[in-house]
Parts: C-alpha cells; sequence; structure tokens
C-alpha cells in the first residue's frame, strides 16, 4: 500500500515535499507547545534505554517459551510488572496450576504496597491521572515520581502521569520489538541494563542531599543484604522491604 | 507449557493482583487518614527503597567468582562521584552505564 503511494508520488512529482514538511512541522510544534511533554521526556530516558534493555529479552523469552508474538504487549498493557512478566513466562513452562501462579505473582509484587503507603499524599493533588498512576506504579516509576521536581509552569498531575505514561510506552515497545525481533538485536548491546541500576544509584544520591538523612539508607542497605545473604536473590525484595520498613517505623516512628 | 487458552485466562488475573497490590494503600486509606506512625514514616520510605533496589540490583553477582562484581561497583563508583560532582543526573548515569557496557566488553 504504501510502496504504491510512493509509487504515485513519484510518478506524479505530487507535493512530496510539502507532505513531509507539514508532517514535521505539526510534530515539531506539538512537542514545542507541550511544555508538560518537554519536561516530562527528558526525565524518563533513563527508563527509555533501561525498559528497552529488558523488555527485548522479555519478548523473545515469551516467543521462544512457544507463545505468539501478540501476548507480549497483551501482557506489557495489563500486568505491567518487570519481575512479575518474567516470572509468569516460567511459571507457564512449568504449566503451575492457576493459583499457584496467583499466589507467586502476589508475593512478588506485594512489595508495591509500601510504594503506596509513601505516595498517599502526594498523589492527592493528581486528579483524573490517580487511577492510572497507581496501575502504573512499577519500581522505575516509583523512583521517578518521589525524586523529580515539578517544574512551576506544568500541572502536577499531567506531569506525573506523562512520565508514567511515557515510561509504559517504553516498556511496550521493547517487549514488542523483542518479541518480533529479538533474536536479530545484535550482542553489543549487553550490559545497557546497568542504565537503571545507575538511575536507582543517582535518584538515591539525590533523596541523601534531598533529606539530609543516612539512617534511612543504612536500614535499607543492611536489610538488602541480610535478605539477600537469608533469603536468597529471588525473595530478597520482599524481605528487605518489609524488614526495613519495620525497623524504620521502630526507630522513626515514636518521635513527633 | 500451559495452553494458550490457560494463559488468556491467567494473564487478567495475575493482572489484577499486581493492580490490587499497588492500590492496596489507596483503597485502605481512602476514607480515614492512615495512623499517625505511617504518615511520619513516610517521607523516610523513598530513600529506603533507593538503597534497597540498589542492592537489588547487584543480587545476580557472584561475589566469590571472577570478575566478582568489579565492574558493577567501578561503574556504581562513577555513578557517585558524577552525581556528587557535576549533579547532572543523565551525565551520571550514561556515563556510567558506558563505562558499565566497556568494562562487559573488555573484561
Amino acid at each position: 500500500m504504501i510502496k504504491l503511494y510512493r509509487y504515485f508520488v513519484i510518478l506524479t512529482g505530487y507535493g512530496q515535499q510539502k507532505i513531509k514538511s507539514v508532517y514535521f512541522t505539526t510534530m515539531k510544534q506539538y512537542i514545542r507547545n507541550n511544555t508538560v511533554f518537554q519536561a516530562a521526556f527528558p526525565v524518563t530516558i533513563p527508563v527509555l534505554f533501561g525498559y528497552l534493555a529488558i523488555g527485548i529479552p522479555f519478548g523473545l523469552m515469551l516467543v521462544k517459551a512457544g507463545y505468539p508474538w501478540p501476548l507480549a504487549p497483551l501482557m506489557s498493557i495489563l500486568m505491567y510488572a518487570g519481575a512479575g512478566q518474567y516470572i509468569a513466562i516460567g511459571l507457564f513452562a512449568a504449566k503451575v496450576p492457576l493459583l499457584g501462579m496467583l499466589l507467586t505473582i502476589l508475593m512478588v509484587n506485594i512489595r508495591h504496597i509500601v510504594y503506596g503507603l509513601s505516595l498517599i499524599e502526594q498523589f492527592k493533588g493528581v486528579g483524573k491521572w490517580k487511577a492510572y498512576l497507581i496501575f502504573s506504579l512499577t519500581d522505575e516509576t516509583y523512583a521517578l515520581l518521589t525524586g523529580v521536581k515539578v517544574p512551576e509552569n506544568v500541572n502536577e498531575g499531567d506531569f506525573f502521569g506523562s512520565i508514567a505514561l511515557l515510561n509504559q510506552i517504553y516498556w511496550i515497545t521493547g517487549s514488542i520489538i523483542g518479541a518480533i525481533a529479538g533474536t536479530w538485536i545484535p550482542f553489543s548491546f549487553a550490559g545497557i541494563y546497568f542504565a537503571l541500576t545507575a538511575l536507582f544509584a543517582v535518584l538515591l544520591i539525590e533523596q541523601i542531599r534531598r533529606t539530609k538523612d543516612l539512617l534511612p539508607v543504612i536500614i535499607g542497605v543492611v536489610c538488602a543484604v541480610a535478605s539477600l545473604v537469608f533469603a536468597g536473590p529471588s525473595k530478597m525484595l520482599i524481605a528487605a522491604l518489609a524488614s526495613s520498613l519495620a525497623i524504620l517505623i521502630l526507630v522513626r516512628g515514636k518521635q513527633k | 507449557m500451559t495452553a494458550l487458552t490457560d494463559v488468556l485466562i491467567a494473564v487478567p488475573l495475575m493482572a489484577l493482583v499486581i493492580l490490587g497490590t499497588r492500590a492496596f494503600p489507596f483503597l485502605l486509606f481512602s476514607r480515614r487518614d492512615p495512623p499517625p506512625m505511617i504518615k511520619f514514616v513516610e517521607r523516610f520510605i523513598p530513600p529506603m527503597v533507593m538503597a534497597v533496589l540498589v542492592v537489588y540490583c547487584l543480587k545476580d553477582i557472584q561475589w566469590t567468582a571472577w570478575p566478582s562484581g568489579i565492574r558493577e561497583l567501578f561503574s556504581l563508583a562513577l555513578v557517585a562521584v558524577l552525581q556528587i560532582w557535576k549533579k547532572n543526573a543523565m551525565l551520571s548515569i550514561f556515563g556510567s552505564t558506558a563505562l558499565y557496557m566497556l568494562l562487559l566488553h573488555f573484561m
């Protein structure tokens, strides 16, 4: 269809330049006029690289496990949970019964309760975006939402919502690329997932700079290392968050 | 391997479970205020979670076998130096990621 259209354009010499320029000017104008996009997009760039880097292997693994490619975007749209989706592939492959699947997914994602607890106040002023922001609360989106400052000329809800939506678009895109073309991606992109580790580290440093308080960080590190040693890599996240939250409440909960 | 029809039933249900974990605190405290204890500690939760997530990203390193996480530690050191020195998140993230990819390639 497109080929036919191009042929027609070449044949008649009809307004090719014009169509192109009109299209690009509208795009440019849209981006230039959209201050929310301008404010939100740069913040999400590390997640763009990180989500492509881990979304592509997800799509690839799902297709290699024997499922059709549209299942990858379907899962990325409905579930939208990195660790949860990877584990789901394992659950499918192992033919785990439905109840077992749901319980495993619950255990992997129960950490999100801790995230929500610290966002109740922050989400009071986000208006129509609230439901979507809660739905799309991944580790990376949580890290950005608690780490960035809302620019003065931008609506808070639109800013947070755009960050969350862009992140999910990256994730869906990554899983589609992986599911359709995963086997052709050159190996030299290995290691780009480190962008997410670096993102968490940067946001950690900014949190310390803002709060000027090392105790929560020390509690977090000690509990995480202890959980890694005693609970193992697959269970460390929930063990670390539960234990560090308990210690934080014990240490800081009494102060008024 | 689970049949595709069963997978198509499982995926929306898993999605509901995930949404449940994300929405739980908001539903619980939609009518009443969170207890003062939670309100007081909530501002300490983000730095604590970031610390946990950084350690979590290092969970698969084999500390007893070469290269024993040296690449990750060098790259994280670069993140810290760049971020404290230049305060430019993009520079810190992509500088360290580039270093990590180079180390991965050459070590």
